[in-house]
Order: structure tokens, then sequence, then C-alpha cells
């Protein structure tokens, strides 16, 4: 087994987990190529089918790209697709800074769609590599009634054993993809032939690296226009995944406080 | 996908150590001088250490969170990509903060290697033992140990030595042997990435050569067949078996024993989406397998080889550590998670304590809150484990509460009572596994415990036995009673106390030589059950009762040794058989009649036994 096997492994393990322990549970689905690959050892995992609704907690803001291809894909996927929109900025913390606050309307967005659904899991695809702050976090992450984020309280987690504390109010995050780096998921990606929004595929020197809603991304300058091309910009890339993303850059605190209060 | 990307999995690094002993800086310095930080991030410390009015410090690199920075302490553990030349390694990062050592669990369980990070200046501290005790406990096979800022020192080898003196004999005491010693200073650099001019006197490697020389996951396929089902499912009409194979190798056709039922099934196919057909499956890969007939395993059902069964008892032995705030008491209850299995399971003694100012083991009727133990755990229904193995999953054994939070980690060490289960796996405290010996030599150890009358042949046998072995490669020795008397065992006479203590030793050497890989013939007379039983015990694993049988009459004329004309002339007593008792074997592994047939047919017969019992199964025999 070469590194992608193991992380492929390691993944089905996780959702199998998921699946066998939180009920209803569901998958978030950004339509970005994290979320891409989740859905895709869902169906490795669950040999072809994904046994559980995918969600999208929609911005209203994101590229007509990302609308087309989510209709497609739900389609050609047989997903069960759960759709949850978000407040307006008005109703949000005013304190945070312009674009985490935009970005904080997702939170509010998701809260609402987990009370809903009364969802005792959560998979979303967050990884340790992007953000020191997601570097912190448990495969299997409780929140508590408020979605908060308890960082300094997380429970023990090794041996491949996973708290599931059956609570009034508290959720699970599950996070198959904490142990996968940029890299592994675009070579992944190749590999599997598995399909994107060709917003990621360089056009007139630029791209997008990462997606979010379209007044707070911006695209970088690059020449990558295939997945190869773009595996071979990040082997010798330095700079961060989420550089265009504005929330991460406003203050030094300002992405720990939207994750406290339950951002992804 | 081309070849130029296949790579190994990244091989986990924890860094431990006593809080302000250096951790955070020894990262930041390791990031930095090997050229791992991405564009930016020097220029986030930098930024960060003038808004605070500091000197660059390596350590704001990982205190990322807001309120650590604050505190002043790493709050959780964090993982670190990390590139050295082509090998991809990620540094675990513990938090040294007494209260959060299980957040360094949850970053040190899967570790190859740990780095033991301690103030030379300061030398071990409460934390730098709780951490060393916690490295054993989890099995972390490798230790570097890096002597941090010896620039307090002035590079002085004697005081440098000295200080790693008093921590070699620390480590002793918990049985780890430390693969290296490295006088460094992480905040100067020296010898982290390059090494350090001022310590000319130092000759071993810099700590990125050490990282390099850590030998990657042992590969677990050509081990025993172990697949914990995780779930079943009913897709198309089709139900599949979903689970990850822990170690061997599935194969379709392979008939399996499905947990503690005893029903055998056959693997009738292993699905796949989007992914070749395969026919077989390795240690690592999550699978979903179809049986044949279509039986209905429940989730923790382990299934095996029938050959290979793991242990199986109500009663085991574990060592705790206890990550509950409240003290453990005897009596209480839980739920024993051993990969995906669940057992209701109570605490039916707690046999020492450690104490963590000496690391001395204690009698207490409590487990302190982040305490050290040794338990015994008594289980509802029988559990199938394999004892705990450092570097790999057997054993690894998670308390859980009535809330499903997870409140200790118990790795399995054995049954509790031995002389009611049938095997008593002694784990090697070596970092050469008893597997890595069995595939160098070709076949396991084991002890073949030859116990009959005086003049039954027994040795005679053994020495033919032995030549018969050696000429099949097979590393084979005998220890027979008078060698052992004439020498080991010079100082014991013939009372009852003192064979039994004859045997005791008899039993430890044969151990120590099986646990090497040897294969042992021990041709003793061993006259009374109750200390073959003792020897047994001593032995665990791999030991065979073997019955040299020949009836009195038969050996009384044989008489090598002129013993049974001694003893009826009165000038010996207590000589088994005239007058002390012999407790023939009421059930023995292989009995062996030397009445009838030539001393070769019996040896022939010996020596058959004894290559099938320690022969490799074909499945787990090393592809070369």
């Amino acid at each position: 087994m070469d590194d992608l096997d193991q992380l492929e492994a390691q993944s089905i393990y996780i959702l199998r987990e998921a699946y066998r322990k939180l009920k209803p549970l569901a998958m978030l689905w950004s339509l970005g190529k994290d979320s891409n690959v989740m859905v895709w050892l869902a169906r490795k995992a669950f040999l072809g089918r994904v046994p559980f609704p995918v969600m999208h907690v929609d911005t209203g803001k994101k590229f007509p790209e990302m609308y087309r291809f989510r209709d497609e894909y739900t389609r050609k996927w047989e997903l069960e697709l759960l759709l949850g929109d978000c407040p307006p900025v008005e109703e949000i913390d005013p304190t945070l800074p312009p674009a985490a606050r935009s970005a904080a309307r997702k939170t509010a967005g998701l809260a609402a769609m987990i009370e809903k659904y009364k969802l005792e899991g959560v998979i979303a695809g967050i990884r340790r590599d992007e953000q020191a702050t997601r570097a912190k976090e448990r495969v299997f992450s409780p929140r508590g009634s408020s979605h908060k984020w308890d960082v300094r309280n997380q429970p023990p987690e090794f041996w491949d054993q996973y708290a599931t504390p059956h609570e009034e109010g508290v959720h699970i995050r599950v996070h198959p993809l904490l142990s996968w780096r940029e890299i592994d998921i675009w070579r992944y990606i190749e590999r599997e032939g598995i399909p994107l929004v060709d917003l990621y595929f360089s056009k007139n020197g630029k791209r997008y690296r990462s997606l979010g809603d379209q007044d707070i991304t911006s695209p970088i300058e690059s020449d990558a226009a295939t997945v190869a091309e773009v595996i071979a910009e990040l082997q010798t890339t330095r700079t961060s995944e989420r550089a265009g993303r504005a929330m991460d850059h406003e203050s030094e605190d300002a992405f720990e406080r939207l994750r406290v209060a339950g951002y992804l | 996908m081309s070849n130029d990307f296949r790579q190994d999995a990244a091989t986990p690094i924890v860094i431990v150590g006593h809080v302000d002993h250096g951790k955070s800086t020894l990262i930041g310095r390791l990031l930095h001088d090997t050229d791992n930080l991405p564009e930016g991030r020097v220029a986030q410390i930098i930024e960060s250490s003038r808004k605070r009015g500091l000197k660059v410090e390596w350590s704001f690199l990982l205190d990322s969170l807001q309120i650590e920075r604050d505190q002043g302490v790493t709050v959780d553990s964090t993982r670190i990509p990390f590139l050295l030349g082509n090998r991809q390694f990620v540094i675990v990062d513990a938090p040294g903060h007494r209260q959060f050592l299980r957040n360094m669990i949850t970053g040190a369980a899967d570790a190859e290697a740990a780095v033991l990070v301690i103030d030379a200046a300061e030398g071990a501290q409460e934390q730098t033992r709780r951490h060393a005790m916690l490295l054993r406990l989890i099995g972390i096979r490798h230790v570097i140990v890096l002597m941090n800022k010896v620039d307090l020192l002035e590079y002085d080898e004697q005081k440098i030595a000295a200080s790693e003196q008093a921590v070699a004999a620390l480590l002793k005491q918990l049985d780890i042997e430390p693969s290296l010693f490295i006088p460094a200073s992480a905040r100067e650099g020296d010898n982290i990435a390059s090494r350090s001019p001022k310590m000319e006197w130092y000759k071993g490697p810099t700590l990125t050569e050490a990282l390099a020389l850590v030998p990657s996951p042992a590969g677990r396929a050509d081990l025993p067949l172990r697949l914990p089902v995780q779930d079943v499912y009913r897709f198309d009409a089709k139900r599949v078996v979903a689970g990850r194979i822990e170690r061997g190798r599935v194969n379709v056709g392979d008939t399996l024993v499905i947990g503690t039922h005893g029903t055998t099934a056959r693997v009738a196919s292993i699905e796949g989406w989007h992914a070749a057909p395969q026919i077989s499956a390795v240690a690592g890969q999550s699978v979903a397998i179809t049986l044949e007939p279509d039986v209905i395993p429940d989730r923790g059902d382990l299934l095996h080889r029938p050959e290979e069964a793991p242990i199986r008892t109500a009663r085991i032995r574990s060592r705790l550590f206890w990550l509950r705030q409240e003290p453990l008491r005897v009596g209480e209850s839980f739920r024993l998670r051993l990969a995906t299995a669940e057992h209701q399971v109570t605490v039916a003694s707690i046999d020492s304590v450690v104490r963590l100012d000496d690391l001395t083991e204690h009698a207490s009727d409590h487990v302190p809150p982040e305490g050290f133990a040794e338990i015994t755990l008594a289980a509802s229904e029988s559990i199938l484990f394999d004892a705990f193995t450092p570097g790999t999953t057997d054993g690894r054994g998670v308390l859980v509460d009535r809330h499903q939070r997870i409140v200790g980690g118990a790795p399995l060490i054995g049954p509790a009572d031995i002389a009611s289960g049938t095997r008593a796996i002694h784990p090697t405290d070596s970092t050469v596994s008893l597997w890595d010996r069995a595939q160098a030599r070709g076949h396991r150890g084991g002890v073949f415990w030859m116990t009959g009358l005086p003049g039954a042949g027994k040795s005679t046998i053994a020495r033919a036995a032995e030549s018969r072995l050696f000429g099949q490669k097979i590393d084979v020795s005998v220890l027979d009673g008078d060698t052992l008397r004439a020498g080991l065992c010079a100082d014991l006479g013939f009372s009852e106390a003192d064979r039994t203590e004859n045997v005791r030793r008899a039993a430890a050497v044969a151990r120590i030589l099986a646990e090497t890989g040897q294969v042992v013939l021990v041709a003793l007379i061993s006259p009374r059950a109750a200390d073959r039983d003792l020897a047994r015990q001593v032995v665990g694993e791999g030991f065979h009762e073997v019955f040299v049988d020949a009836d009195q009459a038969t050996c009384e004329a044989r008489d090598p040794k002129g013993l049974y004309q001694a003893a009826r002339a009165g000038r010996i007593t207590g000589f088994t058989g005239i007058d002390a008792p012999y407790d023939v074997p009421a059930t023995p592994d292989l009995h062996l009649p030397t009445g009838a047939g030539s001393v070769a047919e019996v040896a022939e017969r010996l020596a058959t036994y004894v290559a099938d019992s320690v022969a490799l199964a074909e499945s787990t025999r090393r592809r070369s």
C-alpha cells in the first residue's frame, strides 16, 4: 500500500464508523475539491452509493459554475441533496471583521440545518494542513448545544477509538480528511479521475486554489490548466492554500473565533 | 498514476518532554533549518515576536491559537508535515502541561518514534517521567533523547554526560532503551539539522540524521490474520461484511472462524467500487467481503484462521493509563473497546500503582487521575485478543464510561489467571519482536518439556532429535537435568523445595532462549505435576509437555547411570520411582512411549512434532 492507499483506507474506516454510530448523519458538500473527494470516498466505503444525504449550505454567493456542478453531479452520483440557506449578513456578529462576518453566515446556516434535521453526525472535509487551528481537530469532534467547539476540553482520541458522547444537544463533526494534505487530495483526484469545477484550472493566467464565496475568495496567478499541472505547481509552491481566503488574514484570531463558534 | 509520485506514508514522530524544556522551540528550529516552512510563516513569527517586543520566538509557530499565546502553554497536540530528503514525516507536538495528558496521548499514540526533550541543565522532571511512562504504555519502540539547552552547560562534555547518565538510569527503570542521546541546543541550532562546532567531542548523529534512521512502520501483512468486523451491510440483496484488516492477509477462498461463536465460513469475494477486482487484501486495507455460507457476523467479531486463534479469556491483565479526573476504584464497570468490539468489564483488582516520583510500584485501592497501574479486568464473556505488542495494533484496549467517553487506555497484556488459560503470552520488551526473530530464523521459538522416569530415555531421545532438527536448519538446543545440576543448579539438592527451584530455573532459562527464537528441548525428570505447571507458567506461550514414557521395570533394567541400583541399595534416597513419587502427566501435548521402537524412531516422532509446532504458517512466511 502506498500513502494514498493508506489515506483512503483510513478515511473509509472513519466514514464507516460514522455511519454505524451516528444517526441521523449527513455529509457537507461544499462543491469544492475536498468535498468531492469525500463524496468519492463514501462511494468507495459503501460500494458505489452514499447511504446518507449530502448537504449544501448555500450562501447564495457561490460561482455559477458551482451551482451547475452541484446539479449535474447530484443526478450522476445519485445523491440525496439537502439544501439550506443562510441568514443575511446583518444578523451576524458585527464585531467580526467584514470577510469573517460574511463567512459566519455559513455557520448560522449550518446550525439551522443541524437543528432542522436533528443531525447527530455531520461529516466535513477539513484538513489539518489547511490552517493551524484545524490542525488541533479530532477526527470525531463533539460540539456542544450551541455548536461551540471547546478547544481546551477535547476528548482523548487514540488507537482509532472515537468519542461518541450521546447527550442532549450534542452533535459530532466527523473529519475523514484530517490527515490528508492538499497535494494528496490532488494526487487522489488524478488517480481516481474525480470531476471538479473548472474554476480550479487556469484561464488567462489565473486559477482558484480554494473556493469560497465569490466576494471573499480571490484567484492566484497560475498557468496550471490540468490536474497534473496543478500537482506540479503544488510541489514547488510555498504560499499557503488559503492565501486567497480573506477571512483568514484579517486579524490574528479571526479564524479561530469563527471555528470556536462552529465554522468548519 | 505516474510512479514518481508513489511514496511511503509519512512516519509519525512525537515530540514530548517537560513543560519549558523546549519542545516548541525545537520544532520551530527543525522546520526552519530544514527549509520546511511555508512562505509567510517566518514573517508571521517575526511579526508576532516583534509585536510582543521579543527576540524571534520559534515556539510562536506552534502556538497558533490565541489562547495558547495568552497562556504561554501549548494546549493541544498538533501535527506538522515535514520533509527530510525524500522521506515524509509528521511531527506530532504534544503539550507538556500536566492537565493535558489526554491531548498528548491523542497525538502520540500512533507515533513510530519519539523525541524526548530534556533540559540538560535541569534534568528529568515530573513530566519527563510521565511522558516516558506513557511512551512505554502506548508502545513506542524508538526513543531518541534530545539533551536540550546544552548551551547552558557551556557545551561541557562532562556536565552533559552526567546529566545523560541520570536520564539513562530513569529510562532503564521503564525498560526503555533509547536509541540515542543527542546533546543539542534548539535555540542556537546546535546538532539539530547541522553539526555543532561547539561540541566536537560528540561524534553521534544530529537530530535530522537520527530521524532519517528511524525505520519505516513495519509491514503487518505477514502476521496471522485479524479482521475485526466493523459493520454488516445489505446492499442489492447481497450481504457485505466490512472491516479493516489489522494484520495478516485475507484471500478469496479462505476459511475463517467468526468470533467467539466459532462458526466458520469461506470468503466468497472481496467487494470494491471503482477499483481493480481483488482476490487478496492485506493489513491496513478497509475491505468489504462476502461470506459463504451467508452467515451474519456481529460488529466486533474477530475473523481469523482456525489454526491461528488469538488468546481467549474472561479475566485479563492490563496496564492502565487513567484519564478521568476522578480516581478509579475496584468494582467499577466499563465498556472495554478493542478494535471494533465492545465488552462489559469490571475492575476485579488493582494489582499495583506506579508512583511517579520514583517510578516504583505499590499496592493501592485506587488509581489517581492521570495515574498508571496494572489492573485485572473481569468480563462477562470470553474476549478474544492478542497481547499488546509495541509497534502493532494488538491488544489496544480502551475503557469508556456509560456516556461513551474514553476514560483510560488499557493495553491488554495477558490472561489474569494463567492456570485457567491455555496460553499465557509474555510480551517481550525487546525492540526486536518475536515475529521479527521468527521470520529471520524461519521458525518460531518453543520449549519442549520432556518429563519421565529416570532411565526413560529423555536425554538420549533429546540429543537424537536435536541433531535431526539441526539438520533441518532449526536452531535447537538441549537443556538436560544433569548438565543443569552440574552448573546453574549446583547449589540445589533433591528436597521437594530444591526440585521445584530446579524446575523453575530450567524453565526460566528455556524461556529466555525461546524468546530469542530458539527451540529448546528440556530433558528433566520433573516428577511433580505442580512443578510442570509452574514451568508452563514461567515459559508461557510455546510450552509443550512431552511425556517420555517407559515403565519402571524397563527403566530399571536399562539403568544407564546405575542409579536404580544405588537407590535399591539405599545409597541414594529420594530417588524418583523408588522412594519418591512420579506424577504421570494426565494430558501431555505429546506422548512418547519408548518401550517399543528404536531410539531413532522415537526421536524422529519427536523431531517431526517439534518441527510442525515451530513452523511458520504458509501464509505468514516471508515472501523472498
